[in-house]
C-alpha cells in the first residue's frame, strides 16, 4: 500500500489527543517502541493509563493524532482494523475470558477463526504455551473453575497465540489477590526474556524496575518524565515523579523507648 | 370410589374429541411460537441499534401488548377487523395473529436483555483478539446471549400454551371447548362429568407443558 516501514519501529503514537467530552485525557502524547523493547508505563490513578493502551489498537477512538503499527494506521472504523489488532496481543486487569469456552477453546478461538489457521496446529501451539505457564492440566477447566492468576495466565497465552508483534499489558496483577502476582509477574518477564516488544502498564514498582528497558511517567495524559528504570527510579527529575515514587515508600518514626 | 365422571370419557369419541381439542390448541401456539421467536429476535436484535423511528415504534407496540389483556386483543383482531375492515378471519386465525403479535413482543424483550447482559468487555476482548464484527457476535456474544435466553423463552412458550385456553372466547373449537361440549351434553346421566373431564384437561396441559420446563432446567443447570 505504498507505506514503508521504518526499520526497527513497531509501534509509533504521534500527537495523541483524546478527550471525554471536555475532559481531555491524552494530550499530545508521542511515543514510538522497537523491536524488542519493554516499556513501562507508570503513573497515578486516573492519568490515562489505560485510555492511552485503549486508544493505541482503537478500543477507543481519538480526537487528534495517530498511531502507527509498522507503518500502518490504526483507525476506528477502517476495514483493515480486525487484521492489525490481530497483530496487538492485549491482556486486561479483568481477564476477559469468554466464560463459555474452555480455557483451550478461548485460547484457540481467534487463532483459527480470525487468522484461519489448522486447528491441530493451533491446539498443539495452545497446549505448549500452557503448558510453559504451568496450565497444562486446565486446558479443558472454563474460565469459572480457575483462579484468578490461573485466568490471567490464560489471558497472556490467549493473546501469544495469536503471534502479535506488540503486547499490551494494562494492570494485569490489580485485580489478583497478593499471593497470585508473582505467578503472572513471572510470565510477563519470561515473555522479556524472549525478546517480546511489549508496553507495560503497572503498579508493581519492583516488577516495573526488573522488566523495564525504558520507564514512562505519565501524569494527567502528558509524558511528564521519561527514562530508564536506573534513571527514573532512583534519580527522578520532575517533582510530580518525585512525589509520585514517594506514594510507594512507606515509614515510621524512631520507636520510643518502652517504659514498664 | 367416589364417582370422577370419567366414564363420558370413553364414550363413543369423547377421548379422541379432546385430544383433538389440544391438537388446535397446539396448533395455534406452535405456529404462534415459530413467528415469535423469528421475529422476537430479529426485533430484539435491531432494538440494540439507537434508531429513533424503530425506538418509539417498539415502545408504543410493546405498550399496548402489555397493557392489554390478551382476551382484548382476541376480540380486536377478531371483531373488531371484520367491523372496520370488513376482514372476515376465522377464530384460529385470528387467534395465530394475537398470539404472534403477544409472543413477537415478549420475545424481543427476552432477546434484547440477554444481548445487553452480556458485559461491553467481552465485545471489547473479542474485538482485540482481532475478530470481525460478525464473528464476534457469532462465537462470543450470541452463544452467551442464547443460554440465557433459553430458560426465559421456554417459560415464555409454556405461557403461550396454556394462554390459547382462551381462544374458545371467539369460538374457537380448543380443547376446553371441546369439554364443555362433552360436560354440557352428558348433564343428565353424568352430573359429575366436569370433574372428570376437566381433570383430563389439566393432565394433558400438563403433558404438554412439563417435558417444556425439564427441558429448560437441564439447559439452565448446564449453562448455569
Ligand atoms: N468511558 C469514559 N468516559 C468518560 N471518562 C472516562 C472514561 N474512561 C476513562 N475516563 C476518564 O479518563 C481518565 C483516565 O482514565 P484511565 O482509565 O485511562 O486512567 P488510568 O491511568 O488507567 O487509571 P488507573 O490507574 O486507576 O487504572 C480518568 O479521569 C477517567 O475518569
Ligand atoms: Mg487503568
Amino acid at each position: 500500500m505504498g507505506v514503508r516501514p521504518v526499520p526497527g519501529i513497531v509501534l509509533e503514537i504521534s500527537h495523541l489527543h483524546k478527550a471525554y467530552g471536555q475532559n481531555t485525557v491524552i494530550e499530545d502524547l508521542s511515543l514510538t517502541v522497537r523491536e524488542g523493547e519493554v516499556i513501562v508505563i507508570v503513573g497515578p490513578s486516573g492519568c490515562g493509563k489505560s485510555t492511552l493502551l485503549r486508544c493505541i489498537n482503537a478500543l477507543e477512538s481519538n480526537q487528534g493524532g495517530e498511531v502507527r503499527l509498522h507503518g500502518e494506521p490504526v483507525l476506528k472504523g477502517s476495514k483493515n482494523l480486525p487484521e492489525i489488532r490481530q497483530k496487538i496481543g492485549m491482556v486486561f486487569q479483568n481477564y476477559e475470558l469468554f466464560p463459555h469456552m474452555t480455557v483451550l477453546d478461548n485460547i484457540m478461538l481467534a487463532p483459527v477463526k480470525a487468522q484461519g489457521r489448522k486447528k491441530s496446529e493451533v491446539r498443539e501451539e495452545a497446549l505448549a504455551l500452557l503448558k510453559r505457564v504451568g496450565l497444562e492440566t486446565k486446558a479443558n477447566s472454563f474460565p469459572r473453575q480457575l483462579s484468578g492468576g490461573q485466568k490471567q495466565r490464560t489471558a497472556i497465552v490467549r493473546a501469544l497465540c495469536m503471534h502479535p508483534d506488540i503486547l499490551l499489558f494494562d494492570e494485569v496483577t490489580a485485580a489478583l489477590d497478593p499471593e497470585m502476582v508473582r505467578e503472572v509477574l513471572e510470565v510477563i518477564l519470561d515473555l522479556a526474556n524472549q525478546g517480546k516488544t511489549m508496553l507495560v502498564v503497572t503498579h508493581e514498582m519492583q516488577f516495573a524496575r526488573a522488566i523495564a528497558d525504558w520507564v514512562v511517567f505519565l501524569d494527567d495524559g502528558r509524558i511528564c518524565e521519561e527514562g530508564t528504570p536506573e534513571e527514573f527510579f532512583d534519580h527522578p527529575k520532575t517533582e510530580r515523579a518525585k512525589k509520585f515514587l514517594n506514594t510507594f515508600t512507606f515509614e515510621r518514626k524512631a520507636r520510643q523507648p518502652k517504659t514498664i | 370410589m367416589p364417582d370422577l365422571g370419567l366414564d363420558v370419557l370413553f364414550k363413543g369419541k369423547n377421548f379422541a374429541r379432546l385430544l383433538g381439542g389440544l391438537g388446535i390448541a397446539l396448533r395455534i401456539s406452535v405456529i404462534a411460537i415459530l413467528v415469535s421467536v423469528v421475529l422476537g429476535t430479529v426485533l430484539g436484535v435491531l432494538r440494540q441499534r439507537e434508531n429513533l423511528i424503530l425506538k418509539a415504534f417498539m415502545r408504543l407496540y410493546l405498550e399496548v401488548i402489555r397493557i392489554m389483556p390478551q382476551l382484548v386483543l382476541l376480540f380486536l383482531v377478531y371483531f373488531g377487523t371484520t367491523r372496520s375492515f370488513g376482514w372476515d378471519l376465522s377464530g384460529e386465525t385470528a387467534s395465530v395473529i394475537v398470539f404472534s403479535l403477544w409472543g413477537t413482543a415478549e420475545m424481543s424483550d427476552l432477546v434484547r436483555g440477554a444481548l445487553s447482559s452480556i458485559p461491553g468487555h467481552q465485545y471489547e476482548s473479542a474485538a482485540a483478539l482481532g475478530l470481525k464484527k460478525t464473528q464476534v457476535y457469532l462465537y462470543v456474544v450470541l452463544p452467551q446471549a442464547v443460554r440465557r435466553l433459553i430458560p426465559l423463552s421456554i417459560n415464555l412458550i409454556t405461557r403461550m400454551i396454556k394462554t390459547t385456553s382462551l381462544v374458545l372466547m371467539i369460538g374457537v373449537v380448543e380443547i376446553l371447548k371441546v369439554a364443555q361440549q362433552i360436560i354440557e351434553a352428558n348433564r343428565m346421566n353424568s352430573p359429575n362429568a366436569a370433574f372428570g373431564v376437566y381433570l383430563t384437561v389439566f393432565v394433558l396441559y400438563f403433558l404438554v407443558c412439563w417435558p417444556i420446563s425439564v427441558l429448560a432446567g437441564k439447559l439452565e443447570k448446564r449453562w448455569g
